[in-house]
């Protein structure tokens, strides 16, 4: 059964250079000196630490649980001390920190006890969705939504066509293709389990056109009940609402989910971690990672999450270098690393290293359309650009900004090379900031009308309170208390404020 | 002579909107008099600090509604509620005292518990009720639901409240990009 | 301290810029240029010349006084281009004033009054030319005479000479009527399309001469096709629009109006077809809006031609269009994915 695909619009041709890691094994990449797991490597809330500083834990232990249902685990990558839960850096473009749980390796690499889900293809797909969630499984395609939650719409609601996305359209990266090279079984047998969690009435796995490899390697184990499809080399095939309508035609419906019209879409490696985590009780704890671009021996990487990514540049033979922009992604979507003192979490999927370009100036304008015949959704980039300059973020909302899948096509193709995706991150991350603060007002403002609805119903003083002041405020304790803050505010009015101190 | 008189009337009425105020409001138009202080009002950050001289952030509105109140005296709101005040109401501040900067970036209340006495006196003064706490007992404020206004360090006796700037950590925003020093690809 | 600059995705970049998409748009118009000069002489060069060195001088002067850095907007070639598509539309034989004044206009008024690169609302070339068209229409009605038997184009010399220091005599002795003039004016005379068509200054396909130029900024325009520098929905628009008016001219009244090859083979039609219309600053953004768009300016140039007072109606219907493109653009919105209609 050969399915009919269909396009989507826009997009761009681009290069891969595939060839320089997809043919070669992926090397194992050793144990670190240290071990940093930040607590959020997800959507969601950040899990809640569950040991404490100078615990010993073991490979796979959990130590960090889910809070709440938008969460996931965090395990330990392996065995050793924890030495501190703080501040890190992590992966981000303004080399922020975040809250971490960093572990020093004992060096023997024990694991804990994990267990098995018994008779998993009977047994309540809830049960399935808790081992998913404590397994700390998250979509290791690099969006990090996690996956007991897709997976649970998918259980609640009916699921069409269930849809793992091997289609690594983003140049230089080919760890999924490797996976799926070295590790076909699981991801079939992946595909298989969540098929049946969720009930699918169809299962596709999507290669692109140019993973001959991969796809042969999955048509080995493909039965009648799952579907192998190449589509073709365009980016962004893989972007999951573009990858939903090459596939069925359907197109996800703006502001909404894939579910909402039947569709799950998972990641090959998800599904892969989905097996493991279902037949043997193994939490992510590691992933491939496409070492690539201007590296001596460039090479997919097996690695333990929270190994630093200097680690894995050192092992590809680079040297830091200031001239170079190492980027953690792809050269499309990936994030521009300040340091590469930061952990591999389980969103990272390549770590490129690229010579620093020279800087172009942003010209004006000239409305030439090269950003809106690119766009894969199309929008109009040039409107949500002069809304977002403008600070039109209303405008820019209403033209759909938030359908906006940040893929790059339109900065690329840009002549006046205006920085559009950094245009509408900046519009969206203040829509949100407005959104934090317009809750927040709204709460406070229920709380005083509130408060001043409470003083009207009271007529009268409670005289309780006015004779426990009163006698409160005539103990020596208080008086004491009192006199303390007297003469404390007199002597910072006697003395001049101090010059603030410069800040760096 | 007609012609002038007619070109002088038709001047008069072309400048008389510079000369005359903002027309007043008719009583016919309570229902948009109320729903324009409505909407000011959802404009303006609920500290209800009373920094801008009014009694809270909806008697401000009102004030702003009826022309006796300039748009931009509110420190905490900043110069983002000034504009989107002026897009609502469609004409600019006019600049009689300086535009205050926001004065409560995630600022918050702390209470001193060693130095608490129990008096209830900033739990009176909190306009949002985000100090729990009964006579004699121990007073402790609401993070979330604090609004960093400081009306509740004055009444308090033995100094043991201080405002705390920078506490919860704002979200990170991308900056606008600036066209000076944009580094792309 | 200033914070470290936030650097954002995609970190590549196709590597064409304003300049390079100038500049070869530029380069499409040179073969023109050189049929051009090789039938009608030097004096197009010297136009040219003398347009982009205006326009360049005005264009670093006007910055100047606006207080912006110079080096960006000179180097990105915009300027080059408005400068050679104006003095293509102006005849060989204006006079040097009437060039540097449309010059000035079209990159004073018609780009840097609105505020510059991208943020004009109307083609800045055609600004210019229609300024001095109406300013000044006896001279913008001296054109060169077709390549018959008899008549010599002018050489370098003569040409300077004609562009610098213009006597009425040295421009008589070399100008004739233009094709489109010609017809418009027999056709005044109640003659018939036929009877003006059998006159020596016309080709096979419309005036002697004129057609190659028309043929080969079509080359041009196909060029700039092929090297995805402009798309086809507006050339074909215009190209569409067009014909279609003066088919439809055409078949209710072949004795009055010229058959619709006789329009697109002139050098106005082909030149605004794939130059003028595409100026993608002031024209629709969608390509439905570009495909409604071309069509308008061709229909509209059309129209201008059969019962407008000036021979060529492209560079009104071009100013026409601009204003419209607004409006167009607003009707013309594609679809966003995921939204139903």
């Amino acid at each position: 059964m050969t399915r009919a695909l269909h396009a989507f619009p826009g997009g761009l041709p681009l290069d891969h250079y595939m060839e320089w890691t997809c043919g070669e094994e992926s090397l194992l990449q050793p144990l670190p000196e240290r071990i940093v797991l930040p607590l959020q490597q997800h959507i969601g809330l950040p899990a809640t630490p569950i040991v404490s500083v100078r615990d010993k834990v073991l490979k796979g232990q959990r130590i960090g649980a889910a809070s709440g249902y938008v969460s996931v685990s965090i395990h330990a990558s392996t065995s050793g001390t924890v030495t501190d839960i703080g501040d890190h850096p992590v992966p981000h473009p303004a080399g922020i920190t975040a809250r971490c749980i960093v572990i020093e390796p004992d060096g023997e690499d024990r694991w804990c006890e994990i267990k098995a889900v018994d008779e998993y293809m009977s047994v309540d797909p809830r049960r399935l969705q808790e081992v998913i969630r404590d397994c700390g499984i998250t979509g290791l395609g690099g969006a990090g939504f996690p996956a007991h939650v897709k997976i649970n719409e998918g259980v609640e609601n009916a699921v069409d066509t269930l849809i793992i996305n091997g289609v690594e359209c983003e140049p230089f990266i080919t760890c999924d293709d490797r996976l799926i090279q070295e590790k076909a079984a699981y991801v079939v047998a992946g595909t298989r389990m969540i098929g049946h969690a969720v009930q699918a009435k169809h299962r596709v796995i999507a290669v692109e056109s140019d993973m001959p490899a991969a796809y042969a390697a999955l048509a080995r184990l493909v039965g009648d009940d799952i579907e192998l499809v190449q589509v073709p080399a365009r980016y962004p095939a893989g972007g999951e609402k573009q990858l939903i309508q090459v596939i069925t035609g359907k197109e996800v419906p703006s502001g909404g989910l894939a579910i909402h019209i039947g569709i799950l879409v998972q990641n090959v490696a998800t599904a892969a971690a989905v097996y493991r985590a279902v037949t043997r009780g193994e939490p992510v704890i590691s992933r491939y990672v496409t070492v690539a671009g201007t590296v001596p021996r460039p090479r997919n990487l097996q690695v333990l999450l929270g190994t630093p990514v200097a680690d894995c540049l050192r092992t590809c033979g680079h040297e830091p270098d200031p001239r170079q922009r190492i980027i953690l992604g792809g050269p499309m979507m990936g994030q521009h690393l300040r340091s590469t003192n930061v952990p591999i979490t389980k969103t990272s999927n390549c770590i490129l290293v690229q010579s620093e370009p020279e800087p172009a100036p942003e010209l004006a304008c000239i409305r030439c359309g090269n950003c809106a015949t690119v766009c894969p959704v199309q929008l109009l980039p040039q409107q949500l650009y002069l809304d977002a300059r403008a600070g039109n973020y209303e405008a820019a909302r209403q033209h759909h900004l938030f359908d906006c899948i940040e893929c790059g096509c339109c900065s690329y193709v840009c002549p006046s090379r205006i920085p559009l995706v950094q245009y509408y991150r900046h519009a969206k991350s203040h829509i949100a900031a407005e959104e934090r603060r317009r809750d927040g007002a709204d709460h406070a403002r229920s709380r005083f009308q509130a408060r001043n609805d409470r003083l009207r119903a009271n007529t009268e003083e409670k005289p309780d309170a006015d004779a426990i002041n009163t006698a409160a405020a005539n103990s020596e304790y208080v008086q004491a208390a009192v006199e303390r803050s007297r003469t404390r505010r007199q002597a910072r009015d006697a003395t001049p404020p101090e010059a603030p101190e410069p800040h760096d | 002579m007609t012609a002038l008189l007619l070109i002088g009337a038709l001047l008069a009425c072309a400048l008389a909107p510079q000369f005359l105020g903002p027309p007043p409001i008719s009583n016919r138009s309570t229902v948009r008099q109320a729903r324009l202080v409505s909407r000011i009002d959802s404009l303006l950050p609920q500290t209800q600090c009373r920094q801008c001289g009014y009694a809270g952030c909806r008697p401000y509105a009102e004030a702003i509604a009826r022309g006796q109140a300039d748009m931009d005296i509110c420190p905490p709101g900043g110069p983002d509620t000034v504009r989107q005040l002026e897009q609502l109401l469609g004409r600019s501040p006019t600049h009689s005292a300086p535009i205050p900067t926001s004065t409560t970036d995630t600022a918050l209340a702390h209470i001193d518990e060693a130095l608490c006495i129990g008096c209830v006196k900033c739990v009176r003064a909190c306009p949002v009720d985000a100090i729990l706490g009964a006579a004699g007992q121990m007073h402790s404020v609401i993070p979330a639901a604090c609004t960093g206004c400081g009306l509740c360090l004055e009444p308090c006796p033995v100094d043991c409240i201080t405002l705390v700037c920078g506490t919860g950590r704002p979200q990170w925003q991308w900056p606008r990009p600036d066209p000076a020093t944009a580094l792309t690809a | 301290m200033t914070e470290p600059v936030v650097i954002s995705s995609p970190h590549r970049h196709m590597g064409m810029t304003v300049r390079d998409v100038m500049l070869r748009v530029a380069a499409a118009l040179v073969p023109g240029i050189l049929v051009y000069a090789g039938i009608f002489g030097p004096g197009v060069l010297i136009q040219c010349i003398l347009a982009v060195i205006t326009g360049l001088a005005t264009e670093a002067l006007i910055l100047l006084w606006r207080g912006r850095p110079l080096r960006p907007a000179l180097s990105d070639g915009s300027v080059i281009v408005t400068g050679l598509l104006l003095a293509l539309c102006l005849s060989p034989l204006s006079p040097w004033w009437a060039t540097v004044i449309a010059t000035v206009f079209a990159v004073g008024l018609g780009k840097h009054a609105f505020g510059g690169l991208g943020q004009n609302l109307f083609n800045p070339a055609m600004v210019g030319f229609v300024f001095v068209l109406l300013c000044f229409p006896a001279q913008m009605n001296q054109w060169p005479a077709a390549p018959v038997e008899g008549t010599t184009s002018p050489g370098i010399t003569d040409s300077l000479a004609i562009i610098f220091v213009p006597t009425d005599t040295a421009v008589d002795a070399v100008s004739g009527a233009s094709a489109l003039n010609h017809m418009k004016s027999r056709l005044g005379l109640m003659e018939m399309v036929s009877e003006i068509r059998t006159a020596p200054i016309y080709g096979s396909l419309g005036g002697r001469g004129w057609e190659w130029i028309a043929l080969a900024w079509l080359a041009g325009g196909v060029a700039l096709l092929a090297l995805g520098l402009i798309r086809w929905h507006i050339p074909a628009g215009f190209i569409a629009g067009m014909t279609v008016f003066s088919g439809v001219a055409w078949l209710l009244n072949a004795d009055v109006y010229a058959a619709p090859l006789f329009h697109l083979a002139t050098p106005g039609a082909t030149l605004g077809a794939f130059f003028i219309a595409t100026d993608p600053v002031t024209a629709a953004t969608s390509d439905r809006g570009r495909l409604v768009y071309g069509a308008l300016i061709g229909a509209l140039a059309c129209l201008l031609r059969l019962w407008g007072i000036y021979p060529d109606g492209v560079a009104f219907a071009v100013l026409i269009g601009n204003a419209c493109a607004p409006v167009i653009d607003r009707f013309t919105q594609p679809r966003v994915l995921g939204v139903m209609p």
